[in-house]
């Protein structure tokens, strides 16, 4: 396929080849830097204008929700253009129950929040994954507008003024004192950068481990460490009888049927395991730096967002959904200078990226041979062209 | 929970509701004949909408200059007719470069139906986009004082100069029918008579229908599906250029992002009738309409929305396939 | 081996693209603010609002505002002030990382903004943890300066001033007796509409809210022609408010229709066409003097609007505490708590809770197609 795809076959192929503790100190020496990001600032990659640790949280919450969507579009085929739905009712969740109504700590919330979308998830699948794909698509997209407009308009939690004071996850060390003390147990400044030459930073310091509002850095460590964990469910599942029924049922749903795959059962429960993780992302972002939600959080486009960002990096990769994730948080925020051109160059980019790479910037390897031998086939056959071309 | 309201004013929720589901019907057919030739989702078909109504809006500033006026509906009636004219030659001009650039070379390639729609959503953006910076674009071809009047405020609500002050006809149940709404209802319905009977009795629209039940089989006939593909849009353009007038005489105000909310309730009424189906697409946007205002009328403007989008979950329940079900291939002539 | 050479140039190719682009981006953030003498230290004013997208114009009216002040700033003094503007889009969304960036500038002495409330409460902790003084000249929901953020501060009258003083007007000089409250579910509109309805009390005799975007209005009509209310007051923006206004009187309506500060801008006109005339759009905000707007013209090359003369008056109480001798953000904290002065949009000077302590809310009239910017009622 495209050269992304061989290269990093070969990087691939290089790794394997390395002995086991080699493999392992690269992962972790990679997995490190990813943590460091936010503090090394290193040139070009770091966005001007807004700030580094915000956008590289951005980008982290967006790979998590992706990576949960992934599931429910990569693996199960099953196109939801609501997942906001979900996102939001993690965070109301976490909202209602650290703050609103009750003031429970965010690691006893956050469970919570994840098992009550899991459970939206499956009273909304319930009912809908019964009918056609496409018609699954208009569905949950009204059942992301009913939830936005029930939270714009709903007293009980909070209406159009949102959330307020949502705590954050707890410090390690001592609790900060606003506005002097700083907490914690010590500070990490950050670099910055003068061409290649780097020196320190003391005017952007994270103290560790302070969820504070004054940096974001924390935050981003905590999405990061969800989303490295959900990436090791996500691959422990995928790799199971569960992916395989879902490969079954995505490619060909009466065949899988016929095989005696339950594939309504296994439709939902990947339903159910992408709101979870949507939940998840949503009460993550409930306490994050500004501990403030309100419905505009939560509005349709999100959705959108969110399901371009899992095609354009291929549908049904995971890594793929991380890609493509990254991509679409982070070149609105990285090019802020082109500011009113953003949007506009945002959409000639998706329309572009499908007639150049049509599975997506990295799609599964599945996928990549499924087309190999249906190009073979149909070759074998004498019809090379699609059936539209033959007048 | 306020019922005797309905009951009360039954007749006005109703006859208002129906205006505006004549509209969304209008745009529900693009998607709905898009989906029934590509199953595709045209998602950008609400922009197609959109600059409708600026080519409406457009001609009115060109003959009226900008200083706002009320009109009746018969005194405009030369001017409305020219700028229907306008309309549905831009709108159907945007769904034929929709189809261009962003359908067909995905096809051409075979690409995945999901990548189709990301290309869509691209151009949905792109084009909202590009009209909300119109005033830069012709900022950059040395025009942007001659067109001052059609670019300023590119980003801004931009209104029609002339407002169509309704003009009571008959009287029901002590609601005064407004010209107006039967003109957009009478309208649409001839709008949809016309293109049903254009898909059902001439050679381009069995064409249509070919293409829908089988486009492999229908090539083989000597149809030519690149042909019907485009003609589709442009059918769908066309309707939505009618929509856009009738929207402009009845709201008189677009924006650069006013196709966005219609388009998904257009969507949502094609596939509540049935997506494919040209008379549930009718069918499906005079429901919405109604049961919007009903819904407004019992639980509060603000669950006007819910109650659209509950009533579609609760007929796709019932009858999975919306509520006429039949697809645009079996339309039998 | 071929392919291999093809990617390193490709990545080279896109790392000099990338360094071309860093070095374009940082530009117009960092050339502004220089110092003219060798003493001096850097030091910029940060401006925080929608520059882009579609409440982008207020937020240029705003950095104009400040704009003229820090150039008037720059013309006698010894340290030059330079404006870094962050643009939010007006998302709450965007506006931490934003915060972010700001409190970690440590050129940074203080903050005009931010422009809305959403992002007022989604920032407003960063701000106050970080000990970063702001002025907003344009934030007014009445939650923000009861979260207990010392240093946050607005030159203008919160919701509930506007609020209470249009059910008065109202009442008092329409004389109306059956009002129809209505808003557009957002926050601002909310709070507002919310203290209209409670001020009037039994002569709010119906209340609905619609949608952000919505264009059809027919329901709502029918419920305030049914109500035979003699008044309309919205909680909204003008696009809403002006579709509103134009539906009723297509329906027949004849009552007085009143907004807010969201709607009084000239293209609520635009929208309703000749059914905006008599309408009454109140605002916490006197008109900008003529010598005024001719200055910001001059100096912008942009007319000046909503929130222009609140921007200025902000950005030069920051320049007032730096002429004083302030450099420290507690003692600039300081100053404008103690602060007192009149600026060109009224007399100013703060509660303990950041509020402007004297307010004058002006009704607005449209008359014949034009909304009459000069010439406002002060609502006493």
């Amino acid at each position: 396929m495209g050269v992304v795809r061989e290269n990093l076959d070969r990087v691939a192929r290089r790794y394997r080849a390395l002995p086991g503790p080699a493999r392992v100190a690269l992962v972790v020496l990679l997995v490190v830097l990813v943590y460091l990001l936010p503090l090394l600032r290193p040139p070009i990659i770091t966005t001007n204008q807004i700030d580094f640790g915000g956008v590289m949280f951005a980008i982290a919450a967006f790979a998590l929700v992706a990576v949960g969507l992934n599931v429910v579009i990569g693996y199960a085929g099953l196109l939801d253009l609501g997942y906001v739905g979900f996102y939001a009712v993690g965070a109301y969740t976490t909202g209602v129950l650290t703050s609103y109504h009750a003031h429970w700590a965010f690691f006893l919330a956050l469970p919570v929040a994840i098992a009550v979308t899991m459970v939206t998830g499956v009273l909304l699948g319930w009912p809908t994954l019964r009918v056609r794909g496409d018609y699954l698509a208009i569905v949950t997209l009204g059942f992301g507008e009913i939830i936005r407009i029930a939270v714009t308009n709903v007293e009980w939690v909070g209406a159009a003024r949102g959330i307020k004071d949502i705590p954050h996850p707890p410090n390690i060390g001592p609790d900060p004192e606003p506005p002097f003390g700083d907490g914690g147990l010590f500070t990490i400044p950050s670099l910055q950068w003068d061409g290649i030459v780097p020196s320190l930073d003391s005017g952007r310091e994270t103290t560790f481990l302070v969820f504070g509002a004054v940096s974001a850095v924390p935050y981003y460590w905590l999405v990061l460490s969800f989303l490295i964990l959900i990436l090791f469910a996500d691959r422990l599942i995928k790799d199971s009888r569960v992916g395989r029924a879902w490969e079954a049922t995505r490619e060909d749903e009466d065949a899988a049927e016929h095989m005696g795959v339950p594939t309504f059962k296994f439709k939902l429960l990947a339903f159910a395991l992408g709101a979870a993780v949507g939940g998840l992302s949503g009460s993550l972002y409930a306490s994050s730096q500004s501990g403030y939600i309100n419905p505009q959080s939560f509005p349709l486009l999100l959705s959108i967002l969110f399901v371009a960002a899992v095609i354009v990096g291929g549908a049904g990769n995971r890594w793929g959904a991380i890609i493509g994730g990254t991509l679409v948080a982070y070149l609105p925020e990285r090019f802020r200078e082109f500011a009113d051109f953003r949007l506009l160059v945002f959409g000639l980019a998706l329309m572009i990226l499908p007639v150049y790479r049509s599975q997506g910037l990295l799609p599964p390897r599945r996928t990549i041979r499924a087309r190999a031998a249906a190009e073979e086939i149909e070759h074998l056959e004498g019809r090379d062209e699609a059936p539209t071309e033959v007048v | 929970m306020n019922f005797s309201f309905l009951v009360n004013h039954i007749v006005e929720l109703s006859i208002t509701g129906l205006a505006l589901g004549a509209i969304y019907a209008l745009i529900a057919l693009g998607y709905t004949m898009v989906y029934g030739v590509l199953q595709l989702i045209n998602f950008a078909h609400s922009e197609v909408f959109m600059y409708g109504t600026f080519a409406v809006a457009w001609v009115f500033v060109f003959v009226h200059g900008t200083t706002s006026v009320n009109q009746t509906l018969g005194g405009t009636a030369g001017l409305l007719l020219l700028s229907l004219l306008a309309a549905m030659a831009m709108s159907a001009a945007i769904a034929m470069l929709l189809e261009r650039v962003a359908y067909r070379p995905l096809l051409k390639r075979k690409a995945p139906r999901l990548m189709a729609l990301i290309s869509a959503i691209g151009a949905s953006f792109a084009l909202s986009e590009l009209m909300g910076l119109r005033d830069r674009v012709v900022g950059w071809v040395g025009l942007r004082d001659d067109l001052d009047n059609y670019v300023s405020k590119a980003r801004d609500v931009y209104t029609n100069p002339v407002t169509i002050q309704p003009q009571t006809v008959f009287t029901v149940g002590g609601y005064g029918v407004k010209d107006v709404d039967i003109m957009v209802i009478v309208a649409s319905l001839l709008m949809m008579v016309a293109l049903d009977q254009f898909v059902r009795r001439t050679r381009f629209g069995r064409g249509i229908r070919a293409v829908a039940q089988d486009p492999e089989s229908a090539a083989l006939m000597g149809v030519n599906a690149t042909r019907v593909i485009r003609g589709t849009f442009i059918l769908g353009g066309i309707m939505a250029g009618a929509a856009a007038t009738l929207y402009m005489v009845k709201i008189g105000s677009t924006r650069q992002n006013a196709g966005f909310i219609f388009g998904v309730k257009a969507f949502t009424a094609a596939v509540l009738g049935g997506i494919g189906n040209l008379r549930g697409a009718l069918l499906g946007g005079l429901v919405l309409g109604v049961a919007e205002n009903y819904g407004a009328a019992i639980f509060g403007t603000q669950w006007k929305d819910v109650v659209a989008f509950v009533l579609l979950i609760l007929i796709l329940l019932v009858r999975p396939s919306g509520i006429l079900g039949e697809s645009l291939g079996k339309a039998r002539a | 081996m071929n392919r291999t050479t093809r990617v390193w140039r490709a990545g080279a190719v896109v790392l000099a693209a990338g360094l071309a682009l860093t070095a374009c981006g940082s530009d117009d953030s960092s050339g502004d603010g220089s110092s003219s003498g060798g003493d001096c230290t850097e030091q910029n004013l940060a401006f925080l609002g929608a520059l882009t997208g579609d409440a982008g114009a207020l937020g240029v009216n705003m950095a104009n505002g400040i704009q003229l002040a820090v150039d008037e700033y720059n013309e006698d003094a010894e340290c030059e002030v330079g404006l870094k503007k962050f643009d939010s889009q007006g998302s709450p969304d965007k506006a931490p990382a934003l915060a972010t960036e700001i409190v970690g500038d440590d050129t940074i002495i203080g903050l005009v903004g931010p422009g809305f409330s959403g992002e007022s409460l989604a920032t407003g902790k960063t701000f106050f943890e970080a000990g970063l003084p702001s002025i907003s000249p344009s934030a007014t929901n009445v939650t923000i300066t009861e979260q207990g953020w010392t240093t946050w501060h607005r030159v203008i009258g919160n919701d509930n001033a506007q609020g209470a003083a249009d059910a008065k007007y109202l009442t008092d000089t329409v004389g109306a007796s059956k009002v129809y409250v209505i808003d557009d579910a957002q926050d601002y509109s909310k709070g507002l509409a919310t203290v209209v309805k409670d001020t009037l009390g039994d002569t709010a005799v119906g209340y609905d809210e619609i949608q952000v975007g919505q264009t059809d209005m027919s329901a709502t009509v029918t419920k305030v022609t049914a109500a035979k209310s003699d008044a309309v007051f919205y909680g909204g923006y003008y696009t809403e408010a002006g579709l509103l206004v134009k539906q009723l009187r297509q329906a027949g309506w004849r009552g007085t229709f009143m907004s807010g500060d969201g709607a009084e801008d000239p293209a609520f006109v635009k929208v309703a066409g000749q059914a905006g005339n008599g309408a009454v759009l109140s605002a916490p905000a006197a008109p900008a003097p003529e010598d005024f707007a001719a200055k910001v013209k001059d100096d912008t090359g942009s007319e000046a609007g909503l929130y222009t003369t609140q921007s200025y008056d902000a950005a030069n109480i920051f320049l007032e505490a730096l002429k004083a001798g302030n450099t420290e953000p507690k003692d600039i904290n300081d100053f404008i708590g103690s602060y007192s002065g009149d600026g060109v949009s009224g007399p100013i000077s703060f509660d303990d809770k950041g509020d402007i302590e004297t307010s004058t809310i002006y009704a607005y009239m449209v008359k014949d197609g034009e909304l009459d910017t000069e010439n406002p009622t002060a609502i006493e």
